[in-house]
């Protein structure tokens, strides 16, 4: 199953439905390569609510996505992940690398707001 | 194997005698006997072997948190139930009272050393008594010793035994009293936890603090956490690698985190065992910590001194 692409103002968020497989990760991160470009989005959203378990392959994914949308002019912010899950994460050595993330959808987009209407002034993290 | 031979030469030396029949029935009945004799001398002269004790007990500077009355009423009580597991054979009254006179005296800062001390104490002087006694029959002597020893080994036995298991209890209970000092994960301002650590962390304790900490940013939806680790008296690589964990799933959550509470000791040992916390936001107190959390969610805390005039001046 595809995951959805909602698109809201200048922003894209892809709202996982169910456990990926590899091939289905794969095929977001062309889709939303692609959708960045024809929409000129600036912002991606990954929304990983549903996931109670997330791989090497699912993590170097997401972080391919967040790379991906940078170059082509998208910050990208990875939402919902779980607290089970980001405790396995940091267990397993997975890590997010400079990938934005935030609690859920609406922190989501009150952080790419925060990003992207205020340019490059960053406030947290140092 | 090594112990009834020496018992068999024991009771030979005597020469004849019905009790150079080793290990029979007679062999145990003739103990009996021998013990409901030495409990009867025992009786016989409680009192002055009371004192003789209570007097090598001062003397060897034993039990010195308790006072002249209170070890001659120990030494009593401890007499009494000696006697009496040398009568009935059965420990379990004194396995009791042990139990009970350890808890009593624990907090009062007595040491196995000093309880050990005057159990075997208390073995020599009945066994001084014993010589005394039998001392013009060599023979006699050593079967009264071979039903007395046995006895004696075991009741010092059972009081160490007692003393140091009551001990590891305390331990065991204060252990899990430590292991259960929650630890809160507490909303200080709309969106900002605070996390103070007190005591020691291991990796169970590590791991129930991370998932508490995860949980409470799912709750309070929480934006920034401050992690304050003033009580923690010692960090080491392994605590440091927790921290980091701990900072690292709460950033996936979406959550910045600020470690306070770092002494200069501990921030010297970490710089000196090398580990990295450059990636952590680290303030020097709790006051500072919440302030710049404060700062990162965009409040502004102003004083309100003036408010009362401003409010009278309309």
């Amino acid at each position: 199953m595809r995951v959805p692409i909602l698109k809201q103002g200048g922003y894209l968020i892809a709202s996982i439905q169910s456990a990926l497989s590899d091939y289905e990760l794969l095929q977001l991160r062309d889709d939303l390569s692609a959708q960045v470009g024809r929409f000129r989005s600036r912002g991606v959203i990954v929304d990983v609510t549903v996931l109670d378990v997330m791989d090497s392959f699912a993590v170097r994914t997401l972080r391919a996505i967040a790379q991906i949308g940078h170059m082509r002019g998208a910050e990208t912010v990875i939402v919902g992940i779980q607290p089970e899950v980001a405790f396995a994460m940091v267990q397993l050595g997975l890590a997010l690398g400079d990938v934005e993330t935030a609690l859920d959808l609406e922190e989501g987009l009150a952080l790419l707001d925060l990003r992207t209407k205020r340019g490059e002034s960053h406030v947290t993290e140092s | 194997m090594a112990d009834s031979k020496k018992r068999d030469k024991r009771t030979r030396i005597p020469g004849p005698s019905s009790l150079a029949s080793p290990m029979g029935t007679a062999m145990l009945e003739s103990t009996a006997v021998l013990l409901r004799e030495l409990v009867s001398h025992l009786r016989e002269n409680r009192t002055q072997l009371r004192e003789e004790w209570a007097r090598r007990i001062t003397e060897s500077q034993l039990l010195v948190a308790m006072t002249q009355e209170e070890i001659f009423k120990e030494a009593t009580a401890v007499y009494d139930n000696y006697v009496a597991v040398l009568e009935t054979g059965s420990v379990e009254a004194l396995e009791a009272y042990a139990r009970d006179l350890s808890e009593r005296i624990i907090p009062r800062g007595v040491e196995t050393r000093e309880v050990l001390g005057i159990v075997l104490l208390l073995r020599d002087v009945l066994a001084r008594s014993l010589f005394k006694k039998y001392q013009a029959d060599f023979g006699l002597l050593n079967r009264v010793l071979d039903a007395y020893e046995p006895a004696a080994n075991r009741i010092a036995n059972t009081v160490g035994v007692g003393f140091v298991q009551e001990r590891e209890r305390i331990i065991r209970q204060q252990q899990e009293a430590i292991r259960e000092l929650s630890t809160p994960v507490l909303q200080v301002r709309e969106r900002l936890l605070i996390l103070p650590i007190i005591g020691v962390i291991d990796p169970q304790r590590a791991r129930q603090v991370t998932e508490q900490l995860l949980r409470g940013i799912r709750a309070n939806r929480a934006k920034v956490v401050v992690i304050d680790i003033t009580g923690v008296p010692s960090v080491d690589s392994t605590v440091a690698n927790h921290l980091v964990q701990t900072v690292d799933a709460s950033r996936l959550m979406g959550a910045t985190v600020i470690v306070t509470g770092l002494s200069s000791e501990i921030a010297q040992t970490l710089v000196t065992i090398g580990v990295d916390l450059t990636k952590m936001k680290t303030i020097g107190d709790l006051q500072g910590g919440i302030e710049e959390a404060e700062r990162l969610l965009g409040y502004r805390v102003t004083m309100m001194m003036q408010a009362p005039e401003q409010t009278a001046a309309k």
